[in-house]
Parts: structure tokens; C-alpha cells; sequence
């Protein structure tokens, strides 16, 4: 029958019955969810009582005036510095990954291993890792003779804790960057490292003048999604620390979550979250800036 | 010359390992404790071997106290279903997309490139209370219907693929008569099957991973998944770490066992940027 109708008629047919519950479900799970934040926003709704108080941009100046819940970003900032050093370590292995070496393989598959492991797994795992008595860690710089290091808090110290839980996030995430920076540098012409090489440029040069600026566009990628994932940090902290010692590791997240669920503070943890969806909307609205103006090395 | 190039590999062979080391050496804790009994495990140093690898008790006692098997046939259960229905809508809206020209078609495109945009982890606060409103709460439906609806990596990575199918195969169909509806079933679909088998891969990996989805929607005990039930576990067995690394052992061999033999596909996937 839905064969004889005229290809015009069958396509609108196919346009909105293919369309209809996916369009559905992106509209009631994505931007529905998205305006209402925006609403409760302005109001002071406690999650269930029928009335939601309106309160202007109160939530707002809240946020934004104070240091208590804006300085939790301080917090996110160690994901950031560790989200640099793994580029740079991701950037280093797959350079040496990209060149003739036996077994390369090998360790591309091992360096890779952790981005795949269970999240809450990998972070029980530190957890042992990082402990102070039993912890291997400590054990391990024990016997290697930094004994005065390894009577460490790692988890329990204030200042260290958020750069102990980002280096778990280091250790599972880098081999991501790295696949990602292997495939850029296979796509770079072969001819281009031949031309070099008769030029008599030495591996240094061709490493600054060839390999870096051929994987401007992936490195900016990259970058992007480390301040993205950085400013979206969750489970880790919250598996781990619960956000301890005395709030120290608590991440911007994982304050909206508790002020919703916790305090039953919805309308604050609207205006927070719209923040930070706006941090976000920034970073990749900045990276679409950048990535199109470089456009033509792409 | 010659000893330059040795002394540069001998230093890249260098870093590999210490790469290497640190990559295995917390999972290698985790292993030689999971095998030792209480008693080993108080007494010895936690780097030490286990006395017997046989020693299965601590795994046994994973599986019987901590409902590990209803952990997994949950999370089976809701992977197969979000799959099914991830690659049918996926399927559908790459083609109708990526193939006919329509008035709403750059706004839907536009729509699903934005979604991309806005963390799910952001909008929790309101998505929380539609759940609820429609009577998903504490049910296998609500991550269910979170992974099919709220992420859309799915339709970003089959509108990448079915640009490379040639529409020459559309059109000579249709000189033949085939309808629309056949082209998409005999043609679009199965040519799409490298990204399909791309999207399975990626978003199994992705829902077994998966914490705050169930953590937050579905808290009832029975309806535990692989990261709540073991973070249930690791809450109520907090001293005996010889316990905790069997369990975290348990859940972390079946990714890992997947990614040795699908590494290819993986990588594949991972490259094309498709999937975060």
C-alpha cells in the first residue's frame, strides 16, 4: 500500500513518522528540562510544595556574591592543571607511539586500558591507592626510600586532595587524548616529514616546525573538552571523598546535586546549574570561534 | 649517529614503561588482594603476591552477598534496550536528515547540534522532577529513557556515516520502485552497520560506566546496576579492602576482557571524535 503512493507523499509520510518520538524525546528530556531550569530559577522552590515563589535574580546575586558556593570553582581548578599535564603527556606518547618502535601496539593498548575501567571501580581503586597506612602509594615511596613522603594524607589533606583525585582522573582519561592525538598525526603526509628530512631538519625541528602546528586544530579540541570536563566534574570526588575533608574536594557539581537533593534548595540549584550551562555554551561557543578561524590548516 | 638514535630509544623505551607501571600498578594491587584471605591480608604487606591464586572465597562471597548477578542482568537488561531503540532512532532521523529537504530540517539539525552542547549533569535538577512526574522513578525505564532521549552522540555519528553512502544507491532503488520505506530498511540501514557496530561498542561502555543516572533514579536496592551495587558494597565492607578488590575486580573484567578483542573497533570509534 505505503508503496504505491506518489515518492512526495511517501516522504512526508517518512519525514514525520521517522521525526516524531525522537524529536519527542530530545524536546521533553533536553530542552524542556532546560526551560524549566530557567524558571526555577527565579523562583525560591523547595522542590515539592505547589507554589513556587518568585524571587527575581536573588539565586543569582546568591551565587555570584557568595564566596562559599562560587569558590567551590577553586576546587575544579585542579582538574584543569592535571587536564593540561595529561595533554602534554598524551601529546608526548603519541608522538613516540607515531614513530617506527617495536611493539608499539603493545603499549598503546595499555596506556589506552584505563579510559575503558568501570568509573566507580577505578575510584574505589585509588581509594586504596591513596590510603595513608595500607595505602600502596605510600608503601611504594616507602620502599624507595621517600619515607618522610610517604606518611602522606593524600585524601585528607586540604590542599592536596582535589590534585590526588585529579591525577585518578589523569591516570584514567590521558589515554583518551592520546588515541585522539595518534589519529591526527596519521593523518599528516608522509612527504611533508621526507621534505624535512632532505631540508636536514633534526627530529626537534621537525617535532616544533611540522608535527605541533599540523595538530593545532586536535590540541584546541582537546583543550576544550579539558575545561568542559574540568568545570563538570562528579563522581570522582563524590565516590571517593564525598567531598571531604570538611568540603575541601567538593566539586561545582556536586554542590548543585546537594543543594537540589540535600537542601531541597531547587531554586538556587537552578540558578547554579543555568551558570554553569552557561560556562559551558561560552567554552565551545570560544572553541567554535578558534576552530574556524584556523579553519584553513584543518 | 647510530648512538644517538639508541640512546633516544633506549629513553623512549624508558618512559613507555614508566607509562606502563603506573597505567598497571593500582589494578595490580587490586588483583593480588582480591586472592588473599583476612588474615593473609592483615598480617603481610599489600604489595605481596597472594599465597595461592586459587583462593576464590573472597569472589564467592562477592557473589553471594552482594547481589553482584542482579547488578549485571540489570544493567544488561537496560543496555540491550537503550541499544535497540538508540539505533532504530538513530537510524531513522540520520535519514531523514541526511537524505530530504524539508522546512524544519535546519532547526531539528540545529536542535539535536545544540543538545550536544548542554551537560546532562546541568539540567539533573529539572529532568529529575519530569521523571518523576511521569511515574519513572525507581524504575528501569527512567535511565532507559534518559539514554535514548537525552543523549544524542547516536545521531551525530550515523549523520556523519550516511553522508558516505552514495545517494546514486537511493535513486536507482527508486527508479525500480522501491519505496521509501524499503530504501531505509534494505539500503540505509544495513550500510550503516559499521557505525551501529561503532555505537554499541562505545554506549555499552558508556551505560556500564554510568553512575549518577541510576544513582539518582533508581535508588531501590533490587534495581541495583554494576557501579551502585558496588558502591552499596564498598559502603557496608569498608575495612576489608581483600573483599572491596574482588568486587571492583569482578566489574572491571568485563570491559576490559570486551576492549582486548575489540580494540580496533574501539580505537575506530574514539578517533572519529564521534563520542566523548
Amino acid at each position: 500500500m505505503f508503496g504505491s503512493m506518489s515518492y512526495l507523499k511517501q516522504k512526508r509520510i517518512i519525514i514525520f513518522t521517522f521525526l516524531l518520538i525522537p524529536v519527542a524525546l530530545l524536546l521533553l528530556f533536553t530542552y524542556y528540562p532546560a526551560s524549566k531550569l530557567v524558571y526555577f530559577s527565579f523562583t525560591s522552590w523547595d522542590g515539592y510544595s505547589p507554589e513556587k515563589p518568585w524571587v527575581g535574580l536573588d539565586n543569582y546575586r546568591e551565587v555570584f556574591l557568595n564566596p562559599d558556593i562560587f569558590g567551590v570553582f577553586a576546587h575544579n581548578f585542579a582538574y584543569f592543571i592535571m587536564g593540561l599535564v595529561q595533554n602534554v603527556i598524551a601529546i608526548y606518547f603519541a608522538v613516540i607511539l607515531n614513530t617506527r618502535l617495536r611493539g608499539k601496539n603493545v603499549f598503546r593498548l595499555l596506556l589506552f586500558l584505563p579510559y575503558i575501567m568501570n568509573g566507580v571501580a577505578v575510584a574505589f581503586m585509588f581509594g586504596y591507592v591513596f590510603d595513608t597506612t595500607q595505602g600502596s602509594l605510600n608503601l611504594f615511596l616507602n620502599s624507595i626510600g621517600l619515607t618522610h613522603l610517604s606518611e602522606t594524607s593524600w585524601l585528607g589533606t586540604k590542599g592536596l586532595v582535589n590534585y590526588a583525585l585529579a591525577s585518578t582522573g589523569l591516570w584514567r582519561f590521558m589515554g583518551y587524548n592520546m588515541v585522539i592525538y595518534i589519529a591526527s598525526l596519521q593523518a599528516i603526509p608522509s612527504d611533508i616529514y621526507e621534505a624535512s628530512k632532505i631540508d636536514g631538519a633534526n627530529a626537534w625541528q621537525t617535532f616544533w616546525r611540522i608535527t605541533l602546528p599540523n595538530m593545532k586544530p586536535v590540541i584546541q579540541l582537546n583543550l576544550f573538552l579539558t575545561v568542559t570536563g574540568a568545570l563538570e566534574v562528579f563522581d570522582l570526588p563524590f565516590v571517593l571523598t564525598k567531598g571531604g575533608p570538611a568540603g575541601a574536594s567538593q566539586t561545582y557539581v556536586q554542590r548543585v546535586v546537594e543543594t537540589a537533593f540535600a537542601y531541597n534548595n531547587y531554586g538556587l540549584a537552578s540558578a547554579m546549574s543555568i551558570i554553569l550551562l552557561f560556562f559551558v555554551i561560552f567554552v565551545v561557543g570560544a572553541q567554535q570561534f578558534v576552530l574556524s578561524r584556523g579553519g584553513s590548516s584543518k | 649517529m647510530i648512538q644517538t638514535k639508541t640512546i633516544a630509544n633506549t629513553l623512549k623505551y624508558m618512559t613507555l614503561l614508566i607509562g606502563v607501571f603506573v597505567v598497571l600498578f593500582p589494578p595490580y594491587v587490586v588483583i593480588v588482594n582480591s586472592f588473599k584471605a583476612d588474615e593473609e591480608f592483615n598480617t603481610g604487606s599489600t604489595m605481596a603476591l597472594p599465597e595461592s591464586f586459587f583462593n576464590f572465597d573472597n569472589f564467592k562471597a562477592v557473589f553471594e552477598r552482594g547481589g553482584l548477578i542482579n547488578g549485571f542482568a540489570n544493567t544488561l537488561t537496560i543496555i540491550c534496550i537503550t541499544l535497540v531503540f538508540n539505533i532504530l532512532f538513530g537510524t531513522m532521523v540520520a535519514y531523514v536528515l541526511g537524505r530530504f529537504d524539508f522546512r524544519l530540517k535546519k532547526a531539528i539539525f540545529a536542535l539535536y547540534l545544540f543538545a550536544t552542547v548542554i551537560p546532562g549533569i546541568t539540567t539533573q535538577v529539572a529532568t529529575f522532577g519530569i521523571i518523576k512526574s511521569l511515574g519513572l522513578y525507581n524504575t528501569m525505564g527512567a535511565p532507559i529513557v534518559l539514554y535514548i532521549g537525552a543523549d544524542v552522540i547516536q545521531i551525530i555519528l550515523y549523520l556523519q556515516f550516511i553522508r558516505n553512502i552514495p545517494v546514486d544507491l537511493d535513486e536507482n532503488a527508486m527508479v525500480e520502485g522501491a519505496s521509501l520505506l524499503r530504501i531505509y530498511r534494505s539500503i540505509i540501514f544495513p550500510l550503516l552497520t559499521p557505525a551501529t557496530s561503532t555505537l554499541i561498542i562505545l554506549k555499552s561502555i558508556s551505560i556500564y560506566n554510568d553512575m549518577y543516572t541510576p544513582y539518582l533514579y533508581m535508588p531501590k536496592q533490587a534495581l541495583g546496576v554494576v557501579t551502585t551495587v558496588l558502591m552499596r558494597f564498598q559502603s557496608l565492607n569498608l575495612a576489608n579492602w581483600n573483599l572491596i578488590s574482588a568486587a571492583i575486580l569482578l566489574i572491571l573484567l568485563p570491559t576490559v576482557i570486551l576492549y582486548f578483542f575489540l580494540q580496533k573497533y574501539i580505537f575506530e570509534g574514539v578517533a572519529s571524535g564521534a563520542v566523548k
